[in-house]
């Protein structure tokens, strides 16, 4: 390890200068981690470029935190390489990476005063005193903490600590910053709040932001790009947009947002359009070059499904009936079930003129062409609504990494 | 609905009186009172014979000084074989705990069941055994000697370091446990934060276990310099009359000689320093966690 024992900065400019030919701050390349017989990431190869917002998103024990914890230098991959700015790290240890964590639940050093945490890493590279603590202090007040600067961690609320962990990070110019859950002790108030803040500092700073989440609402609101995974594997990745429009597996579908998703045939694909059989009738959905063949999974958005009652069409619509009626504020939640007895949900704006509809009724339950999508495999025993539903989330996010 | 509340709220702030009250009242049986009796004694004269001792309380304060110009000599080697004894022990003690805490895996409740054995053994027989391990004859001894490790007179027993030894021995878990406790409690959070920030091992180390574990190393060091100083088996059995600490001298003015007078003085004279040694401690272990 010796030729690598540089200082984290040289090392940085040194490999900025010579890595010119990759954009990527961070590469992973085919990286496993097993602990024991357990594979807690699996073959996950990614890259992410210079100041963006990465999300990596997935159900508890999926392998965020330990994909996080190898890009840090906490745990050296089982095989495959680890680049930051072109340098492969995977066998350096972490307090000689260019990159600062933001622990879960912050990790302030209790015994030292905001300032003082703030300063710790620029007094481990020899920065001088009095230059560490105006440092400091200059990232203190972007953190919008500058009245508690001789506070003790144990004197500050979650909110106020979450700032100083944030602060404690940015201060050493890292090459990107690592955040784990960052926001998961605090109540959904301040965390929407802390949303907008952790954007605005990652604008005004400009530095790559891996972000590691459950909470698909978060992720979404804030990556510029998301890696969804599920044990261990990374399934998507790719914008927001992109991720909730077209998701590419029934995982996927099922984890971001919510989603019919009913089995179905291909019977044929022509014009960019592919027909399927399912729930009793024939619909069609765009297709692209992966588009499956067989046995496969129609997915629609429960808000891309139409629901009328006073004219009955002919196809593409589905013949269903009404079995549930849920007001949920901005928007009525109506469970449909179509003629083989697979469940439609349907979410239609509480303005939408429906309000003589009774469990019983006879409607038709329609969508454009371009909302639905066929994806691989067959759709999960559970309904994905129940199966991914808000209580788990909340179950994860309580649980211990 | 009122007056429930307000009775709640008085319950609540009586409580903890309540709670401390039993140990306090036996702290005043059991030691207050005794104390009381013993600075009377401090300043009384004996006018009965060794064999029916009579205290007369006549405020005989040459107690006192007398108790410094007959045994400073006592007093110096107490402190210095209890701070010896101390340091030793701390240099053992703080690795053992740090191992223990930090990287036993699933060793650790073994390990600390072996700190503790020796407690299931009487204090009084282990240091007999110490006894005989340090002996002329025994392997120690002997093993020194093919090592030509230098003894003083070419002997451990009976000698100052016999003597620290065993009190390094005999206090050791005193000094492990409350440093294991306090180690125990750091988050493994808060050391990957510190080598996330750029510090090697060893400034991580330094910036953040050792002064987040203070409080223990404070704890253990009391636990075994205290007893320690006041400690006279260790002299008796193990040193020699050069060796003797101001513990044994206590002991044989109230045992053998009956002197009650002057062993009362000399046990308020050493609990004054070791009191006075304590406060100046603090305060500078205090001052020091805050930079
Ligand atoms: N040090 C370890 N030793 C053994 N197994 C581990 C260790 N760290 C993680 N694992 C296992 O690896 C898997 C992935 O864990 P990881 O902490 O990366 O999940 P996660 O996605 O961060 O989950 P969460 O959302 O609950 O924090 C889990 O099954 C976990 O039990
Ligand atoms: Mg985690």
């Amino acid at each position: 390890m010796g030729d690598e024992g540089v200082e984290p900065e040289e090392s940085a400019t040194a490999v900025a200068a010579a890595g010119a030919g990759s954009r990527d701050t961070i590469e992973l390349d085919r990286v496993t981690k097993t602990f024991g017989d357990q594979i807690a990431v699996n073959d996950v190869g990614f890259g992410i470029a210079e100041g963006e917002f990465f999300s990596l998103l997935g159900p508890s024990g999926c392998g965020k935190t330990t994909t996080l914890r190898m890009i840090a230098g906490f745990e050296v991959p089982t095989s495959g390489s680890i680049r930051l700015a072109g340098a492969d790290v995977s066998h350096v240890p972490p307090y000689k990476r260019n990159v600062n964590t933001v622990f879960q639940h912050y990790a302030l050093f209790p015994h030292m005063t905001v300032r003082n945490n703030v300063a710790f890493g620029p007094r481990s590279k020899k920065v001088p005193k009095a230059d560490a603590r105006s440092r400091a202090d200059e990232v203190i007040r972007v953190v919008r903490m500058e009245d508690f600067a001789d506070r003790k961690p144990g004197q500050l609320s979650g909110g106020q600590q979450q700032r100083v962990a944030l602060a404690r990070a940015l201060v050493n110019y890292p090459t990107a910053l690592l955040l784990d859950e960052p926001l998961g002790a605090l109540d959904l108030k301040l965390r929407q709040a802390m949303q907008l803040e952790l954007k605005r500092i990652q604008r005004e700073v400009g530095i790559t932001f891996v972000y590691v989440t459950h909470d698909q609402e978060e992720a979404l609101t804030m990556s510029d790009r998301i890696a969804v995974m599920s044990e261990g594997r990374v399934e998507q990745i790719g914008s927001p947009t992109e991720i909730y429009d077209a998701p590419a597996t029934v995982f996927v579908a099922g984890f971001i947002g919510q989603a019919n998703l009913w089995p179905c045939t291909v019977v044929g694909a022509r014009n960019g359009t592919t027909s399927v059989e399912a729930l009793g009738a024939t619909l069609t959905a765009p297709s692209d070059e992966a588009s499956p063949e067989g046995e496969a999974t129609l997915m629609v958005r429960p808000e891309r499904v139409r629901v009328s009652a006073t004219d009955p069409r002919p196809a593409p619509g589905v013949n269903a009936t009404v079995t549930d009626l849920v007001f949920q504020g901005p928007v009525i939640r109506l469970a449909l079930a179509a003629a083989d007895g697979s469940e439609i949900v349907a979410h239609v704006g509480s303005d939408h003129d429906l309000p003589f509809l009774r469990p019983g009724d006879e409607v038709t339950a329609s969508w454009d062409t371009g909302a639905g999508r066929v994806l691989p495999g067959r759709p999960p025993a559970m309904d994905a609504d129940d199966y991914f539903d808000e209580e788990l989330a909340e179950d994860w996010e309580s649980a211990p990494r | 609905m009122r007056g429930t509340a307000t009775g709640g709220a008085k319950r609540s702030r009586s409580a903890p009186y309540l709670l401390g009250l039993p140990a306090l009242a036996y702290l005043g049986i059991f030691f207050v009172i005794p104390l009381v009796t013993l600075l009377k004694m401090s300043l009384s004269t004996n006018v009965g014979s060794v064999y029916e001792p009579t205290m007369v309380l006549d405020w005989h304060w040459a107690n006192y000084s007398d108790a410094f110009s007959s045994y400073g000599a006592q007093f110096s080697r107490s402190f210095l074989y209890a701070g010896i004894a101390t340091v030793l022990a701390l240099l053992l003690g703080y690795p053992l705990a740090y191992v223990i805490a930090f990287r036993a895996g699933r060793y650790k409740n073994l390990l600390l069941g072996l700190v503790i054995l020796p407690f299931f053994v009487t204090f009084l027989v282990r240091t007999l055994a110490w006894k005989t391990i340090l002996s002329d004859t025994g392997w120690v001894v002997s093993l020194f000697d093919l090592l030509h490790v230098p003894m003083p007179d070419g002997r451990l027993l009976s000698t100052s370091w016999a003597v620290v030894f065993g009190l390094t021995y005999n206090f050791l878990p005193f000094m492990v446990l409350p440093i294991y406790v306090s180690l125990e409690k750091i988050e493994l959070s808060l050391v990957d934060a510190a080598k996330d920030l750029y510090s090697a091992p060893w400034r991580a180390f330094r910036a953040v276990v050792l002064p987040l574990s203070l409080p223990g190393v404070f704890a253990g060091t009391l636990l075994t310099f205290i007893p320690a100083a006041g400690d006279f088996i260790n002299a008796q059995y193990l040193g020699s009359a050069q060796n003797a600490m101001i513990g044994t001298v206590i002991q044989k003015q109230f045992i053998v000689v009956k002197d009650y007078p002057a062993a009362a003085a000399l046990s308020f004279v050493l609990m004054a320093m070791i009191l006075v040694g304590v406060l100046v401690y603090a305060r500078v272990l205090g001052t020091e966690e805050l930079t």
